[in-house]
């Protein structure tokens, strides 16, 4: 079986099952590990990609869904201004701990900003509330989409 | 694969991450250091001929920042920035890193590695100093090093450490050197964003899960859903009919599905539907039973862990009383990176890529297993996504092994995360009984503290147990609440839910029970809790943090209507820390907890924002369990499966965090734990100022909704 895929601008044949999950696509067939396993349920965030823009659980998104479509992954997304704009936030607010959730944290915070470029507390809090973090890192990520909010702002004035 | 070409290194700081893989330069004679003259600080802290510093790594990086914090103390003797340094992670060579334990656990590591590193540092420092001294004809009292170069202060000259480090290699290392004074610290003490930061941002930095090796397939595992059961049978037709399943491998309570990608060993684990057996008394356990018989322990006499003075003369005329027993559940350490690990035997060897928190006994663990020498096992240690405690554990990497020595290719062995949450470790379930009589003076008389529960010493120690578990009494037999007579006892009650270390450990069960009765007596005695526990509290320390708890957080301010503030202070880990939290609790018992404040003296701070991450994440981490978590045993088997009914906190129900860290120079303390230990407490006490209900069983969530 195969199924062909854009992935990060570049357009890719993979020998893969339609059904099989984006998630486990993006990590044992295109070597993308950037996308990270951590509950397979949907309840975690850890495999958040964009698909057209727009945040998907990478576990919940059989790559049949995705044909078609633009698929950007953290290793895509950290090349674009918005993306840049998230990792320089994030190392100006020394965010990360263990790291294994920000991925999908950095993309879940982009899939926001997309829709809503200046997001006050509660707009963020609905935005990310479907990432966890288990070392706590929820207030330094706060602060820093509000700061990449403001580097992304500048960028483009 | 030999040593000397290993691709051990993950981090090369400064770059992204994998780009630059250098050759530990050792003072042992390995690797390069062999051909090329290399100065040795020790055995895992060097400048190599090129002036590089390079720092092998002693303890292990699970996101609590240890890398970056030791790479600041090195960074500081040796004078270059952190990120200059280039740093890997420890294998589990344990003769290179003696007498440090790799073993990263107990917020240990700073304490450990604080004196060493530095002295050694120092001495290479002097060396540095002393060749120039030497090649400029100069005292070396006149020259210090600044920026990986050494100055001759007087007239400005300047030679980098790549020019030296020939001749101080080739002399004798200083037997003694002064460390950096603290007047002087250009690096230790201020903010150091994080050496690993970057690289994890943007998804590059390579966790155990991320290993991928030439031929290496995937793996999928199930293993009895009730403790101590054995496998029954497997539909392996099915199971090989999911496209990319090469193999189905049975042990006695496991199965193993092998194939090409993680999606179809996972697919052929379903179709596998593998049936179980245990006979009717582990099918027939429950938690009422687990916890009812930890309860019922503490009408033993247990044994004594501490004693001073006469308690029956001591409660002689009390003035009051205060008994009460306190519960707390089993607990998960559900880390954001299952449980996973890659390994290939081949060849009468054996090596593991993985992410533990104790790489020499994860060597030791598979030496065992395969019945080989040590020296046939080579670990490659990578980033854990979390460890909590989970990764002190073999048991992963063990089962690995299993796999791995049955199928002649490397493979990795991905834990679902409902088989992660069923076939943890646990944080003990305990049962704490409480009895402080104050004196007519309203000083402390007596203090009785009984503790029961399982020992994870006595696993680990086996016949040189003696009967007191040493993590579960710690905290227990040093209060900070003096009392004219103590007695602190334990007792060992044993289930069939195995146990282990979780973030905070036995000092954290003790603080929950010690500064919730504090509380409760503070209230029964008509008292502020925070003026009462200054009334009794002597260490200066431990009275200050308090004091800025007090003020910072507003604990004079009447609050809002329906918010209620609980206090907590520990002295624990040789860190000194106070919060204040604010709760509220709606008419459906819902807790949410809005600000949280912490005042903390660890000694000297080596990271400041590190110190300040810690806070952030042992409060929400302690915050996520204080409130919700409970692993619950039915028929024998854990009915948690993942986030949805193993709840932790989320984004929205995080609370604001107000920190404020002591600066002094006194010896540094540790920070991975204390956070996760005072918060407990802190809710609880809020919950009953908010609401009247003491909660003496953990979680506060469930406690209130079946109140």
């Amino acid at each position: 079986m195969a199924v062909t895929l854009t992935i990060n601008g570049k357009r890719r044949d993979f020998d893969a099952s339609p059904e099989m999950p984006l998630l486990w696509l993006l990590r044992d067939i295109a070597h993308l590990p950037g996308t990270k396993f951590g509950c397979a349920a949907g309840l975690c965030g850890a495999c958040s990609v964009l698909v057209d823009g727009v945040r998907v659980f990478g576990c919940q998104t059989p790559a049949g869904d995705a044909v078609g479509k633009t698929i950007t992954t953290i290793e895509g997304l950290t090349e674009q201004p918005l993306g840049k704009a998230l990792v320089a936030a994030w190392n100006e607010g020394d965010v990360v701990q263990c790291g294994y959730c920000q991925p999908g944290q950095i993309v879940a915070a982009a899939s926001l900003l997309r829709d809503n470029p200046r997001p006050d507390d509660a707009a963020i809090d609905a935005g990310m509330s479907g990432n966890i973090c288990r070392c706590g890192t929820y207030p330094r990520i706060r602060s820093a989409i509000k700061r990449a909010a403001e580097i992304h702002a500048g960028d483009k004035a | 694969m030999s040593r000397a070409t290993r691709r051990d290194v993950l981090l090369a700081t400064g770059v992204v991450t994998g780009a630059l893989v250098v050759p530990v330069a050792m003072g042992n004679g390995r690797s390069r250091a062999a051909t090329t003259p290399s100065l040795a600080a020790n055995a895992w802290l060097a400048v190599d001929a090129a002036g590089q510093v390079t720092l092998a790594l002693p303890k292990t990086e699970m996101g609590q920042g240890i890398l970056t914090t030791i790479t600041m103390i090195a960074a500081e003797e040796l004078a270059v920035k952190p990120e200059a340094i280039k740093v890997t992670l420890p294998d589990g060579d344990a003769a290179r890193f003696a007498p440090i334990d790799q073993g990263t656990g107990g917020s240990t590591s700073v304490r450990e590695v604080w004196q060493p590193l530095r002295e050694a540092g120092a001495k290479a420092r002097a060396a540095l100093v002393n060749a120039a001294a030497r090649q400029w004809g100069v005292a070396a009292g006149e020259c210090d090093a600044q920026n990986g170069a050494v100055v001759h202060k007087p007239s400005g000259k300047v030679l980098p450490y790549a020019a030296l480090v020939a001749a101080a290699a080739a002399a004798p290392l200083p037997t003694e050197a002064p460390v950096r004074p603290a007047t002087a610290y250009r690096v230790i003490g201020k903010s150091q964003r994080r050496l690993d930061g970057d690289a994890k941002a943007r998804g590059t930095a390579e966790y155990g899960i991320d290993v991928v090796l030439p031929g290496m397939r995937y793996a999928a595992i199930a293993v009895s859903p009730v403790f101590g059961g054995k496998l029954a049978g497997v539909d392996e037709a099915a199971a090989r009919a999911v496209p990319g399943v090469s193999g189905v491998i049975r042990g006695a309570d496991v199965v193993y599905i092998v194939a090409d990608n993680t999606w179809s060993a996972r697919q052929g684990m379903t179709a596998a539907k593998p049936q179980w057996t245990a006979d009717a008394a582990l099918n027939g356990t429950q938690t009422a039973a687990i916890v009812g018989a930890v309860a019922a322990a503490l009408d033993k006499p247990g044994v004594v862990a501490a004693t001073s003075g006469d308690l029956d003369a001591a409660r002689k005329g009390a003035a009051h009383r205060f008994v009460a027993t306190y519960t707390q559940p089993f607990l998960a350490h559900a880390t954001m990176e299952p449980a996973n690990c890659v390994a290939h035997v081949h060849d009468g060897q054996c090596e593991i890529w993985t992410g533990t928190q104790v790489p020499s006994d994860a060597r030791k663990a598979a030496a065992a297993r395969l019945g080989l020498t040590l020296d046939k096992v080579t670990v490659h240690n990578r980033l854990m996504g979390g460890g909590f405690g989970r990764r002190l554990e073999t048991d992963m990497i063990e089962r690995c092994i299993d796999l791995a020595r049955q199928v002649p290719f490397p493979v990795k062995l991905i834990w679902s995360r409902e088989e992660d949450t069923a076939h943890d470790w646990y944080r003990p379930a305990y049962a704490d009984r409480i009895d402080i009589a104050l004196g007519a003076d309203g000083k402390i008389a007596a203090w009785e503290h009984k503790i029961a529960g399982s020992s994870i010493y006595a696993r680990l120690m086996g016949a040189a147990f003696k009967g007191v578990d040493d993590d579960a009494v710690e905290g227990a037999i040093t209060p900070i609440y003096p009392a004219t007579a103590r007695k602190v006892t334990f007792q060992q009650q044993e289930s069939m839910v195995p146990t282990s270390w979780w973030r905070g450990v036995g000092p954290l069960r003790s603080a929950f029970v010690m500064e919730s009765a504090i509380d409760e007596l503070a209230h029964q005695v008509g008292q502020d809790p925070i003026a009462f526990r200054l009334a009794h509290i002597e260490d200066p320390r431990a009275r200050h943090v308090l004091e800025i708890a007090h003020a910072l957080s507003g604990w004079d301010d009447k609050p809002a209507p329906g918010i209620g503030r609980g206090v907590a202070v520990i002295h624990l880990w040789e860190t000194y820390m106070a919060a204040v939290a604010e709760v509220t609790v709606d008419k459906d018992n819902q807790i949410v907890v809005k600000k949280v404040t912490v005042a903390v003296d660890c000694g000297q701070v080596i990271n400041h924002s590190g110190v300040a991450a810690q806070i952030d994440s042992g409060v929400i981490f302690g915050t996520s369990a204080a409130l919700y978590g409970e692993v619950t045993i039915a028929n024998g088997r854990v009915e948690q499966s993942n986030f949805h009914d193993y709840r932790v906190l989320r984004m929205n129900e995080a609370p604001k965090i107000e920190t404020s860290i002591v600066e002094n120079h006194e010896k540094p303390g540790g920070m991975g734990e204390p956070p996760n230990a005072v918060i407990f407490p802190a809710l609880a006490n809020a919950v009953f100022a908010a609401t009247g209900k003491r909660v003496r069983s953990l979680p506060l969530q469930k406690a209130l909704h079946t109140a």
